[in-house]
This record gives C-alpha cells, structure tokens and sequence, in this order.
C-alpha cells in the first residue's frame, strides 16, 4: 500500500455481494482510507440465493439475508448510500455523478453492478402480476401473489424458475413450468441431468412442459391466462419471468470502457483505466484455467472476484484464475456442480439417475473437467479439487460407488 | 445473547456476543472474526466455515447430519471435531461455546 493509502478513497458501485466483500476485504488486508459503497437498492449488502429458495418460502428472514448489516459497516467503517444510482462517471477528473445530486471524488472505483432480470417480450409483461426475481424488492412484491391453492406459472426452466417451481409446491400452489428449449437446464448441464430434474418435478406436481412456444398474456389488468402455441390456454394468478439476466454494464459504457458479455476486465480485474476495476455478474475476465473469457453469475465468483479486486487496489495484484462452482437447491436436494463441463468427450455416472443421488463426471482427453453431484456432498469436495488439478482419473473408479473419490487424490492433498 | 469463543490457530481468543437465530458462521463473519469465510452464506456447499469445536463441546451440539457430514470428509485438514460453523445455531444453550478456526479454508 502506498503512503498515501490513508487519504485515498475507494468508491465501489453496487452494494451487492461483489460490493460488499471488496469493502469489507479492503478493511481485513488493512485499508485505513475512505470506502463508499454505492447502492441502487435501499438494502445494505445481501445474499441473493435464498431468494428464490428460503426467503420466498417465508423460512428465512429479511435481517438473515444480510451480508454486512448496518452495525457492520458502521464498525468497519464503509460509507454506505443506500437508495441511489450511479449515473455518469467522469474519468477525466475521477468524479462519479449521483441520481441524487452528488458527486463523489474517487481515487479507484469498482463497478460491482451486477446484472438485472431479462424482461420478456411481449405484450402484458409489464402487468402487475409478472414478476422478474432479482432483489429483495422483487420477492417481497410476489408474496401476496403466492398463495395456497392459486396457480403459479414460471417461464424458463433454468435454475430460478426451477427453484421457484419448488417452493411454489412447498407453499401449495399449482405449479405450471414451461421451458421453450427441448429440455430444462439446458444451458448448464447435459439431457441425463435435465431429465432427473424433470422427473423429480413431475414427480412433486408440476405440469412441466418443454419445448412450448409462449404467444399471448390474457387478461387486464392482471394476466388471468397464458397463451401457448399449441392452442393451449393455462390459468395463471402469478407469472414468473425466469428468463436469464443481462450483465449492468452501461455505467462501463457511458465512460468509454470496453464492453463485451459484461464489463472487459483482465486477469486482475482491472478495466483499460488503471484506477477503475470491476467484479461480479458484470466483469467479463479472461480466464486462464480454461484458456477463453467467462462471464460467471454465482455468488463464489462475486465473492473471489471481489477479494481479487481488494487485493489490486492495494498494489497485492493477484491473478483471479477460479475453477468455478455453484449450487441449487430444490425440494429436498441439493444439486453441486464444479466445473464447466462444455466440450466433456466422455461422461461417467456414479450413482443411479433413478434414485435421488448420483453424480456425473465429465472427462476431457481423460481429465476430470467438472462433475455434477447431487446428495453427494463428498464426491463434490473431492471432484472441486480434482478438477483443480486437472487430474488424470480412471473412469472405472470414477462409476465404483464403493471406492470414495478421495482415494484417486494424490497422498499429500 | 450467548457468548462464543473463537479461537485462532495461534491462540488468540475473539470472545463475542451472538445474536440468538444467527448461525456461529454469522456470528463470526458479522464480527470480524477472522478465518471464517462463510462464502456460500449458510447453504452447507462451501466447507469454508470450518471449525474444530471444543472436546467438551462437541457431544452436547445436535449431531451433524448426512450432508454436513460429506462436506466435511472434503473439507481442509478435517478431524473428529470438525463442524461446519454455519450448521450450529445459536441458541441459550450454546452459552460458553469455544471453537477452534482451522489454519485455512480454501
Ligand atoms: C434469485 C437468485 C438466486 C440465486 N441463487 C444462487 C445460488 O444458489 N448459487 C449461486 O452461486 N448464485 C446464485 N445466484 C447468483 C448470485 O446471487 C449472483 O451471482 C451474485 O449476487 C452476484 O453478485 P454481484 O455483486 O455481482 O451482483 P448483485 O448481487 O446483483 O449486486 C449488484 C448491485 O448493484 C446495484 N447497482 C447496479 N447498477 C447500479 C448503479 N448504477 N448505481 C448503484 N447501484 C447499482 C444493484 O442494484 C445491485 O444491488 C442467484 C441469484 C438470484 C437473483
Ligand atoms: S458457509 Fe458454506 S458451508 Fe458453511
């Protein structure tokens, strides 16, 4: 750090999960100077998971969502202006322009904007009982749609709706999903994996329906039906738009920064200007363990990127080289997935599809590149530092239930 | 509010005052308490709020259950006391609780 360090200010955009761990990082490695922490949302720092699985389901509260309550940053002193958005960054004298008037001086600035929900296009998806699900505000808007014996219809079968779809069950709804690909999930994972979860949401109640063309919303003011294309006419009280998200990277834009699927950053976050990085759902990095450029939505990014950008900003710059990793939870499973598993030249299962446990194993010219688990905790712990070394693996020990995966580890590890 | 020890590998103790419903994860990760990361936020799918409760401790929490269990055999430098922070609630009857923070979580 330089000498200067204590004078110098830190403006972070975005007081989201990327936000909120670079501050509090730039406090643990021992940043004395000024951090404010800028956030469109009225909300201090939270986690955005349970949204779509406790909190929606009303077993979690809004306090236990929070990453960094207020006595938090009151203590590690992060200047936090909740409520408002950043509207113009001037990188020529280093000023950021508020929606309320402000304008902040900053020595270093990070865009942790995250991403927003992608709206549908067509007409009716602004009717008061469509809902995108990104944000505290968003689930707090849909509790009085999601009520015991209405009827719920999620658009998109990836992992939010999915989620939804299941606490929606929970909550004791009829539960329409409709997926306009062949299969759910299908972004993410293979056919053997979206089919478990079809069955087990089937399985649950859940009218799942793949491959459907969506062609009209009915009904004023509130949608009462949606239209498919195969002339089918499906009630409806609440509609979820699970659709995906697009990266916030106009703040990027605007300041003449590279753009390209999200905010271009290099290997230590870092956009083209020297005092201006980015993490999170909105930072495009080149990734070295893959050899190509991810853009990654999953809180262990939000949080590694973040301690990666806190590191630079002290002049520690560290390269952010993540084997990525995420979950979801639906009904009583947990599903882990390590890895990207594009361009796998063989799968191996462990495990039985048909039961509620079983793991997949994507190899690459005999290297374990990912796996998917599901109920298999331990072959997820094992398979993440697996993957981590690019291990060379036996296919056959890999499909044996009996022999544990930790026996393919190398003695030291 | 229930006091918890953390104790760092070298020894040295934070003592704090946890909050009843939180998790002792929550409870370190909301006080500074360095060690504990927390990064999935309670979903038992990270390991990285591994701890190492105290011998006289350990038999009086719940048991930890099939998927705790799992995370921990992969979990770093894993022992018979090992728990994931984020699985033990905090309740009065935690009052006193000591736990050991590994030397690393990642
Ligand atoms: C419902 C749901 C469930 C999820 N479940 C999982 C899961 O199970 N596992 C997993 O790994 N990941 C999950 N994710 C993804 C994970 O939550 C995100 O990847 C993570 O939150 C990204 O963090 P971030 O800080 O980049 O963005 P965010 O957490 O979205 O924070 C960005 C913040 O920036 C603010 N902002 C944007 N523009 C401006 C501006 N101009 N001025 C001021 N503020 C601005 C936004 O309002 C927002 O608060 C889930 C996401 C959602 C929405
Ligand atoms: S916080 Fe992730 S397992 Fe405990």
């Amino acid at each position: 750090m330089s000498e200067s360090a204590a004078t110098q200010t830190i403006v972070i955009v975005g007081a989201g999960q990327a936000g909120g761990e670079t501050a509090s990082e730039l406090r643990k490695q021992g940043f004395t100077g000024r951090i404010v922490l800028v956030g469109e949302e009225t909300h201090v720092p939270y986690r955005r998971p349970p949204l779509s699985k406790a909190y929606l389901s009303g077993t979690a509260t809004e306090e236990s969502l929070y990453i960094l309550p207020p006595a938090g940053l009151e203590k590690a002193r992060i200047e936090f202006i909740g409520g408002v958005r950043a509207e113009r960054i001037d990188r020529a004298t280093k000023q950021l322009h508020l929606s309320d008037g402000r304008v902040l001086d900053y020595d270093k600035l990070v865009l942790a904007t995250g991403g927003r929900a992608r709206v549908l296009s067509l007409p009716g998806a602004e009717r008061a009982n469509v809902f995108p699900l990104r944000s505290i505000a968003d689930v707090q808007a849909m509790r009085t749609h999601c009520l015991d014996g209405k009827s719920a219809v999620i658009i998109g079968g990836g992992f939010i709706g999915l989620e939804v779809a299941a606490v929606a069950i929970k909550l004791g709804m009829k539960v329409t999903v409709l997926e306009g690909l062949p299969r759910v999930l299908a972004r993410v994972t293979v056919p053997e994996v979206s089919t478990f979860f079809e069955r087990i949401h089937r399985e649950a109640g859940v009218d799942l329906r793949t491959g459907v063309q969506i062609t009209a919303f009915e009904g004023e003011p509130l949608v009462t039906h949606v239209l498919l294309g195969d002339g089918s006419r499906i009630a409806a009280d609440f509609i979820l738009a699970g659709i995906g998200q697009v990266p916030n990277v106009e703040l990027a834009q605007q300041a003449g920064l590279a753009v390209d699927n999200g905010i271009v950053v290099d290997e230590y976050s870092r956009t083209a200007d020297p005092d201006i990085y980015a993490a999170g759902d909105c930072a495009n990095h080149p990734n070295e363990f893959y050899g190509c450029r991810l853009r990654l939505e999953s809180v262990q990014n939000a949080m590694e990127q973040g301690r990666v950008v806190a590191a630079g900003l002290l002049g520690k710059a560290q390269v952010y080289n993540v084997v990525p990793w995420f979950w979801s939870d639906q009904y009583d499973l947990k599903l882990q997935m390590v890895g990207l598993s594009a361009g796998f030249d063989r799968m191996v299962l462990r495990g039985d599809l048909n039961a509620r446990a079983f793991a997949a194993f994507y190899l690459k010219d005999g290297r374990l590149i990912a796996a998917d688990t599901v109920g298999r905790p331990q072959d997820f712990m094992f398979a993440k530092k697996l993957v981590a070394m690019r291990a060379v693996v036996d296919p056959q020990v890999l499909a044996d239930e009996a022999v544990p995966l930790k026996s393919l580890l190398p003695a030291a590890a | 509010m229930p006091t918890i020890t953390f104790l760092e590998p070298d020894g040295k103790a934070h003592v704090v005052e946890a909050q009843l419903g939180l998790s002792v994860m929550e409870v370190a990760t909301r006080n500074d308490v360095p060690g504990i990361i927390g990064e999935c936020g309670g979903c038992c799918t990270c390991a990285t709020c591994h701890v190492y409760v105290d011998a006289d401790w350990y038999g009086r929490l719940e048991s930890a259950d099939e998927m705790e269990q799992g995370m921990l055999e992969g979990a770093v430098e894993p022992g018979p006391l090992s728990r994931l922070s984020c699985q033990i609630k905090v309740t009065d009857a935690i009052e006193g609780l000591v736990v050991s923070i590994p030397a690393g979580q990642l």
